[in-house]
This record gives structure tokens, sequence and C-alpha cells, in this order.
């Protein structure tokens, strides 16, 4: 006679593979199902666990989708006016240099218009860490088209595709920090796959090992989708983003340790 | 022991800004007052009480450094003019909803637009209405002499701090550029225990603080501004501040802040040498503003004249505060140009002439 | 006791550093003191001019249209200040470079040829002080120990050493101010 398994005889200590961080709260998060956002605050949320640098974490957010970010984690955080969030983390970071502290930023926010913020905040070589969140749109706003936005890409305010002539190219903000003394580590990821989840994860938390340094800046890109201003299934919206975001956006270290990777 | 120096009003700002224990100020240098921001990088506050000092990269960026520090309990405060300012005013509306406290110099020029750099007060409806957008106010103090620049940077933490609110010194080029002889307090520490809505790291044995300007349900926002608005209440109630000079027995009396209230005290005296019984009302805040002392030589005087280097803004508040029961009037220059104690009462002989006929 | 004075002439001429000197030895006597600068474009190589009240008394306005004094260094200045002078007053000038000398008849009139003073002193940066010397001959209001006071604390410590030369030159300017038109 075998024993009907109930819940309890399953969820017990010695079971655990895996459990949420209490870096992250219990609220549900707003996020569209298949976005990249979730996965990139569980990751900064875990290394913060890891790191056991909750009480030394103060996280500053955009205005963008992830304007609300503050609901879902578990640390001290200060919302900025718009593209500003550098600005602000150059304060917090100069008034208590032993904290640990990052901005987490869209690509409207952060290379539109926050390119001043971005670009000053970097050249400073200011110790602390910008997540910058590349979906090739305004996402909150609607799907608007972003400095990222794609050549040919189509968009609310690029409804025929980005016609570079009239509207201007994408801009490639990273690896033009890049380039800048004050940066210290700059690399892009992405979120989309089991193994790219691990190597971001391990890119975050070499971000916050920099900060340790005082070295200087340190930025890292999550190239991530938005399957509702794509307008695409989550699955569509990943694999347009291998084919077309990736080649345009290409995944790795651009600069470590304060040395250029590649200087093309 | 209090120390006496003949200072500018703009190096007295920056003197007393350390003195008064600041953690930090961040700028960007514009005409007239960039001797607030060069005094501070050759005075090394960073090694007399480790204050911080940066110039930032624009006005923009320097408010919400500002808003940075100030979200992690600091006293921070800033400095520009007119142009600058008017680029700053997205960050103290966010401030003002953050309900951060700050401390913002304005040493007026004359606009509009890039203006003159000449001293002016044509900005006081964008310092006193809220100046960005949405319901909110500055604390304004409107300083006479050196001596109150210096003394007003201390008052100006103080009110914002105890109101959880941006402050602003509204003042122009004629104080920022002038030397006078100062008292300058002593050192004051800077601050070591935070306020409890600070970030400075979310410890375990407190919720986490979160500083934010946002809240999407429509009767959260509405109760968050009424909870504003009462602390404008309170203001008006507890920190209206004034000087009333010669108006016992005064007939008409100028109302001026400021250079102009400087000025005017000179025409009040020549009034007087020529048999006017003239006196001076002085708002020294022009947020909260003196409404009941108006209102009340407004039963007293045969008129009030406004007098402001700006084509009429304070005025306005005046002829709310009397509310008709006295005549006011306007006499100001504009762009730049600095009224004479002369032209000032001849202003007045001329608003007196006009009263008498009617 | 309100002394109100103005002093105008060129950029460069030490025209800001002599009304700084001069308010600073009214601090040294426990007097209230305003300095105010003409600035801006005119800061800039132009004319200079500078508003310097001493007083026993709160000052009201540090920005006055008429002055008990005005020291006038260039022909602009003459042009733009002579008539400004409070009947009774004084005006002070340095004849070089003057081609239309004071005309007013209802005020003191002195000259002070500190240019040319200078050049034969071999020290054109005294300039400034040997007009001062033969203003205070004129109206005693500060002490000249006061006025040696308040040179110190307005150089840098690295220019001490001047104060002597300094000091010479006020006390030239005291010899050789002459008077134009007394009433």
């Amino acid at each position: 006679m075998t024993k009907n398994i109930t819940a309890d005889d399953i969820v017990k200590e010695e079971n655990l593979v895996y459990k949420k961080t209490p870096v992250l709260t219990d609220n549900v998060m707003h996020y569209c199902p298949g976005c990249g956002h979730g996965t990139a605050h569980r990751l900064i949320a875990e290394v913060i666990e890891e790191m056991n640098i909750q009480p030394e974490t103060i996280g500053i957010t955009p205005v963008g989708c992830s304007v609300l970010m503050y609901n879902y984690l578990d640390i001290d955080m200060q919302g900025a006016a718009h593209g500003r969030a550098p600005a602000l983390a150059t304060a917090v970071k100069r008034l208590m240099p032993e904290k640990f502290v990052f901005t987490y930023q869209g690509d409207g926010d952060l290379a539109a218009i926050g390119t001043a913020e971005t670009i000053h905040a970097c050249n400073r070589g200011e110790n602390f860490t910008i997540f910058f969140i590349n979906n090739g749109i305004y996402g909150m706003t609607g799907g608007q088209m972003a400095p990222t936005t794609l050549p040919e890409m189509r968009s609310s305010t690029s409804p025929y595709g980005r016609d570079v002539k009239m509207m201007g190219n994408p801009l490639k903000i990273t690896e033009l920090v890049a380039r800048l003394p004050g940066t210290y580590y700059v690399t892009r990821q992405a979120v989309h796959t089991p193994v790219n989840v691990r190597k971001a994860k391990k890119a975050i938390r070499q971000a916050f090992e920099s900060q340790k340094l005082k070295k200087g800046l340190s930025l890292v890109e999550i190239v991530s989708n938005c399957n509702s201003g794509w307008k695409m299934s989550p699955v569509q919206a990943n694999k347009w983003m291998v084919e077309n975001m990736f080649p345009f956006y290409p995944l790795g270290d651009i600069k470590l340790e304060g040395r250029l990777l590649n200087k093309e | 022991m209090k120390e006496l120096k003949l200072m500018k009003g703009n190096e007295a700002i920056a003197e007393a800004a350390i003195r008064a224990g600041a953690d930090a100020y961040f700028g960007y240098p514009i005409t007239p007052q960039s001797e607030i921001l060069e005094y501070l990088m050759l005075e090394r506050p960073y090694e007399r009480t480790g204050m911080i000092v940066l110039q930032a990269e624009s006005e923009v960026a320097a408010i919400n450094m500002v808003y940075g520090g100030a979200g992690c309990g600091r006293k921070v405060i800033t400095s520009s003019s007119s142009p600058g300012i008017s680029l700053k005013q997205e960050g103290l509306s966010y401030m003002a909803g953050a309900e951060l406290p700050c401390l913002v110099v304005n040493v007026v020029r004359g606009g509009p637009g890039l203006g003159t750099i000449q001293p002016s007060q044509s900005d006081y409806f964008q310092a006193v209405k809220g100046g960005g957008h949405g319901d909110y106010r500055l604390i304004v103090l409107a300083p006479q002499s050196v001596q109150e620049m210096a003394d007003f940077v201390g008052l100006g933490f103080d009110l914002a701090f105890k109101y959880r609110n941006p402050a602003m010194i509204l003042t122009d080029g004629a104080l920022g550029q002038m030397m006078e002889k100062v008292w300058l307090d002593e050192q004051k520490p800077r601050l070591k225990d935070f306020p409890s809505w600070a970030t400075t790291g979310k410890s375990a044995d407190r919720e986490r603080n979160i500083i934010t300007s946002l809240d999407l349900d429509p009767l959260k926002q509405e109760k968050h501004n009424f909870n504003i608005q009462a602390k404008y209440k309170k203001m008006k109630e507890d920190e209206v501040r004034f000087e009333m000079i010669e108006c016992d027995d005064a007939e008409y009396i100028f109302v001026a802040y400021g250079t102009s209230a400087r000025i005017c005290q000179k025409s009040v005296q020549l009034a007087r040498e020529r048999g006017i019984k003239a006196g001076l009302l002085r708002p020294i805040t022009l947020f909260p503003f003196p409404e009941k002392p108006l209102k009340e030589l407004g039963r007293q005087v045969k008129g009030m004249l406004a007098v402001e280097m700006s084509t009429g803004q304070m005025v306005e508040d005046v002829m709310l505060a009397v509310n008709g029961r006295v005549g006011v009037e306007h006499f100001g220059r504009m762009g730049g140009v600095i009224p004479s104690p002369d032209e000032i009462v001849v202003a007045l002989e001329n608003m007196i002439k006009k009263i008498s006929k009617s | 006791m309100t002394e109100e004075i103005i002093i105008a002439g060129f950029g460069g001429q030490g025209v800001l550093s002599m009304g700084k000197i001069l308010a600073y030895s009214g601090i040294m006597q426990e007097q209230e003191v305003s300095w105010m600068p003409s600035y801006g474009p005119e800061m800039r190589g132009g004319t200079a001019n500078v508003t310097v009240i001493l007083s026993d008394e709160r000052i009201s306005s540090p920005i006055i249209n008429k002055f008990d004094t005005a020291i006038i260094l260039n022909q602009q200045s003459m042009d733009k200040f002579e008539n400004s002078v409070k009947p009774g007053g004084m005006l002070i000038y340095d004849g070089n470079g003057i081609s239309r000398h004071p005309e007013r008849k209802d005020i003191n009139i002195y000259r002070v040829d500190a240019a040319e003073e200078a050049a034969k002193m071999e020290s054109a940066r005294t300039f400034n002080m040997i007009v001062l010397g033969g203003y205070l001959k004129i109206k005693p209001l500060v002490k000249l120990e006061n006025v040696i006071k308040g040179l110190a604390e307005s150089l840098p410590e690295r220019h001490h050493s001047l104060i002597p030369v300094n000091e010479k030159a006020i006390l030239r300017g005291m010899d050789i101010i002459r008077p134009v038109k007394e009433l």
C-alpha cells in the first residue's frame, strides 16, 4: 500500500534545492510574463544575499518599467527623476563610501534623457555600479522608439521601422563608456537562458566586488526583450532578440580590470 | 566665539555652509554666484570637516546629487543663478514630493532667458509659488545683508529639516558681490545620527526606507498632497519672519525684500527728510509671506508701494494680503538695473499725489 | 558719522582693492562698512568702480547715487560721477589722462597726481595707495595704523613684505595732494 504523498511530505528542509532569496520581498511583480526585469532583479537580490551586504546596499531606481523596483527588493532605495539615477548615486556613494550603491536603469533612462549623467558619472570614475537593461524600446510608455532601437525596427514612434537617416542611429552607449578612463568593469549579458542567467549573475557579483576595490565604475548591460512592446509572444521575442539584438549588441565582457578587451 | 570677517555675500554663504556642518555641496558655475563654488574648492572643506564639494556636469545633475545626498539624511546645499535655477526645478519638485530637505541658493540675475548677469529680483514667482510642476512650496528666505546671507544658511537647513522640505535663499548679484562685515558662527559638527527615514542601509531592526515622490494610486497621492499642504499651513502659522522699519507712525509704507529693502531704508530716511511719514515692511520669509502684518498695516496706512527689481511680482502677494483695504502700487527697475533711493522716493511722491487726487 | 565714497577708474588701477583696504580699515576701528563693486563686463578691462560706505551706524543702502566723496581716476569716470558728488562734498582726481577737468563750483576739489608719482617712485602698483594717502590727508577718517592693519588683512600673507612700500606710498600721497578749489 502506497501512502498518498502530501505537500507536507515534500516541503522539508532536506528536500530544499532552491529558495527565493529574502532580499526579494513577497510583492507580486508587475512585469509582463517573459520580461527579463524579474530575473535581473532576482540575480541582484541573490548576489546581495550571498555577499551578505543587504544592510550596506542602497539602490537607485529609474523612470521606466522598473520604476517600482523598490517594491521588490528589501533594501533601502531612492527613486530618481528620469535619467538622473547616476547623479543620485554619485552623492550617495560619496557621502557613504563604505556602502554598496547601484543604479538600475533602462535604455531610455540611461542612454537618452540621462546620457550626460551616465557619461559623466562613468568618466569621473564614481565607485558604484550601473545595471543597464536594454530592450531596445520604451516599455512603460507603450513601446516608443528608444536610443537603442535597431535600424528598421518597428516601434509606436517608428511605425514603418527606424529610418536611421531620419531618426538617427542606435547608440551603443556601453561601448562608449567602456572607453572612458573612469570605468573599471564593463560587460554585456542576457538572462533568457539558464546559461546566460548564470553568466549574468557572475557579472553582477563581479560588479559589486569591483566596488570594494574602489577603482571606478562598473556597468553591467543586460540585453532583454520587451515582448509586449515588440508585439510578440515571449518565446518569439527571445528568438528575435537572439537573432537581431545580439548581433548588434554582442554579449560578453568589454572591459576587465580597467582594460578594454577589443580595441577595434 | 564668533569670528569677524569682511566678505562678499557669496563667500559668506560658502563659509557659513561649512560652519553649519553641511555634508555636501554640488553645483555648476554661473555668474554671479560662482564665488560660492570657487571659495569652497579653495577652502577644501573636505579637510576641515569632511564636507564634500563637487562640480557637477550641469545644474540638473547638481540638484539630483542634492536629492541623493538628502535621501541619505545629509545636509546638502547647491547654488546657482536664475537660468540654472530653472534647470533645477524638476529636481526641486521631486524633492518636495519625496519630502527631502535641502538648501538651494538663487543669486538672481536679470531675465528672461539668458538675460543679463546684473542683479534682479525677477525670480520671485518661481521661488514662492513652487517653481516646478505640482502643488508644492519652497521655504524662501530673503537676506538683505552679507550677515544675513551667512545666518540664513543655518536657518535654511534647520527649517528644511524641520519640515522635510527644500528651502531656498533668494538673493541677487548685488548681495552676492558686495562685501560687508560678517560675524561668522563657530563650527558646528556634522550630523552623526541621521533621520529615521534616510536611506543609510536597511539594518535588520527596521523596515526598508524608500525615498520616492511616486504613488500611482490617486487616493493615496491626494492624501500625500494633503499631508504636504498641512506642512505649509504650519509654516504659515509658525515661520513668518519680517522686519518693520519706521512703521509706527507711517502713513505710507514701502514693501521690499533683499537688496530693494536695503535701498528702501535710505528712501525712508530721504522721504522723512521731505516730510513724508514713510516706513518699510521687509518680508524676510517670502514663503510663508507676512500676510498678517501687512493686513494690519492696511488699516493704518494710506498706501503701500511694493518696490522690486522686477515688473511686479511680490506686489501681487501684497495685494492679496491687504485684500483691497488700501491702495497698493508697484515700482521697479528690471533687466539688471538697480533703482536709486531717490527715484524710489519720487515714485512714492507720485503715488501720494495720485491718492490725494482720488 | 557716515562717509559715502565712490572710487572709479580703469580696471587694473587697483580701484577695487583700494576700496577693500578702506573697508578693512573701517572694520579695524569698529565701524560698519560696505563695499559694493560694479561688476560684470565692466570688470573685465573697461571701467571699474566701487562704492564704499564707512559709518558709525547701521548702513541702510549699500547702493547709492550721491556721494560725499568721489575719487576719480579716468576721464570716463569724471564724466559719469562729477555730478554725483553731494553739494559741499569732495572730488579727488588724478590729472593723468584728464582732458576735461572738474567744473563744479559747489564742491571741494583736490588733485593728486599719483600716476606720475608712482612712475617716479618706480612702483606702479602702489598707485592706488598714493591716491588713498591723498584722500586720508584731506579726510582722516581712518587712522594710518588701522590702514596698515587693513592692508595686512586684505593682502595674502606672502605679500606682507610689501606693506612698508605701501605705507611709504600712502605718506607720499599725503604730501603731494593739493587743493584745486576749496569752499
